[in-house]
């Protein structure tokens, strides 16, 4: 997306348009990556309740995965996750690239 | 049409916010702006304004009630003074940044420490880069003017900035003066309906106030900022024009007395002002020609005026009620210098003087014009920042 010039922008770093926080990727900003297990999952849902920048996936009631573009690593779904072994983990960025 | 008022400053200044009536005013008191606000809150409690009135817990609050009320959508005001105005220091940048045309008299008083409840300027003369338009006043008629006219400077809409009006603590802040003041209606309808570009609470067009600006906005935020101050110079002057339509009373960024032949020129904001002029008079009748260049509006600065006005010139003193620590010269006076550069050998000479409400006699002024005697001879001096009423 091209970057607008101020004369191009509202005022006062105002946002006019609702909703479009979709269009800005926070996922860079991440230090810890949930990494989720699909196996031992039981789509009890907390970690999409809980998940203050709705990047929890779901589709038909069913956590399908997690937005990588939004997700700040929190960690929130992994300490609200109730299965023991948690089916999600938080895992450093480093060690997950170099995998 | 006009009505004759014995007013204090602070009773100038609430008069004043009691006929513009804000949507919200959010106060805490302070010496020596608390009288203003018991004015303003006596004119709540009578029922002679709607304004909502929110007491709040300290300056920090006050001012993010007023960020609040004006993101809102709401015409809002407040006021302080020192280290009041110190405790704001947060928000008063959000303000300015969000572009909220918020209207705050500050009654100038020196910041602690030592802890001192007298006239300075050091209170908002640190606020001077935090994108509020600035206008200082020299006594309580000015002070009723400034106020009214900062509500259309801050509301004119290439501008949407707010604006400090600022007068000296205790010399016009408690001190009756006579001025004239304008009519309910007429003041009601001058400044008008406040018809605000964006508003929190309109649910037709939802929006985002003071989201997250990093390295790919911020900059191009501060631009329109500067802009916005740049905007500024024209709508001071346009409104001042305006309301000497109004009321006979003319203003501008800055005001020139007895200047146009004047060698000798002192340079002052606030109260000191009037102080000047009147010994100007007495000099002029024993042949000197001296004169005043008042600064009424510091924020945006008058760079280009300044320079043209001081063109016949020879000596200049700058009278500056702060310090500014480790800097050459007060800040009213590196400005002034700044304006100045490249311009014609003028001699220019800086006077701190009145810290903490130090007292400023005529006798002061007139050791200055007399420094510029020499000066305007000799040019600038190597102790070219001066003490003036110190004690050495």
């Amino acid at each position: 997306m091209r970057e607008k010039a101020w004369t191009e922008i509202p005022i006062g770093g105002a946002i006019e348009e609702a909703g479009n926080a979709e269009t800005y990727e926070t996922g860079s900003w991440r230090t810890y990556r949930p990494i989720w297990n699909e196996e031992t999952c039981i789509h009890c849902l907390r970690c999409w309740v809980a998940c203050p920048d709705s990047s929890i996936l779901v589709a038909e009631a069913k956590m399908t995965g997690i937005d990588y573009e939004h997700c700040k690593g929190c960690g929130i779904c992994a300490f609200e996750c109730p299965v023991d072994p948690k089916s999600i983990e938080m895992k450093l960025e480093t060690d997950v690239d170099k995998s | 049409m006009g009505r004759r008022l014995i007013l204090t400053g602070n009773d100038a200044a609430a008069e004043a916010m009691r006929q513009i009536d804000p949507d919200v005013v959010a106060a805490f008191p302070i010496t020596p702006q608390t009288e203003l606000m018991h004015k303003f809150a006596e004119h709540v409690a009578d029922g002679d304004v709607k304004a909502e009135f929110v007491l709040v817990e300290s300056e920090h609050s006050a001012m993010s009630a007023t960020v609040g009320a004006a993101a809102a959508g709401a015409r809002a005001m407040t006021a302080t003074s020192a280290n009041g105005l110190a405790l704001m220091w947060e928000i008063v940048y959000i303000a300015a940044s969000y572009r909220l045309p918020i209207v705050m008299p500050v009654v100038n008083r020196a910041l602690s420490g030592p802890i001192n409840i007298h006239c300075d300027h050091s209170d908002t003369m640190g606020c001077r880069d935090t994108g509020w338009i600035q206008l200082y006043s020299e006594n309580a008629q000015e002070v009723y003017d400034n106020v009214i006219q900062a509500v259309r400077i801050a509301e004119t809409p290439d501008v949407l900035l707010p604006v400090m009006v600022t007068f000296d603590g205790f010399i016009l802040s408690h001190t009756a003066e006579v001025l004239d003041g304008l009519e309910d209606n007429v003041v009601k309808k001058w400044v008008g309906e406040y018809k605000p570009k964006y508003s929190l609470l309109d649910t037709d067009q939802p929006m985002t106030f003071g989201p997250l600006d990093l390295q790919d906005y911020y900059f191009e935020h501060k631009r329109q900022q500067v802009e916005a101050m740049r905007n500024a110079r024209a709508a001071v002057k346009e409104v001042g024009k305006l309301f000497d339509e109004l009321s006979g009373r003319s203003y501008d960024m800055l005001e020139a007395y007895r200047l146009d032949d004047a060698e000798l020129v002192i340079m002052a904001l606030g109260s000191t002002a009037g102080t000047t002029k009147v010994v100007i008079d007495e000099l002029r009748a024993e042949g000197t020609a001296a004169g005043l260049l008042k600064i009424r509006c510091f924020r945006p600065f008058p760079e280009l005026e300044i320079a043209e006005s001081l063109k016949n010139a020879k000596a200049v003193a700058v009278l500056d009620r702060s310090v500014s620590f480790g800097a050459p010269g007060g800040p009213v006076h590196k400005e002034i210098r700044a304006a100045l550069f490249g311009s014609s050998g003028v001699g220019l000479v800086n006077y701190i003087y009145g810290l903490g409400g130090r007292d400023v006699s005529m006798d002061h002024i007139r050791s200055v014009f007399k420094d510029l005697e020499t000066i305007a001879v000799k040019g600038t001096p190597t102790d070219n920042i001066r003490f003036l009423g110190l004690r050495e």
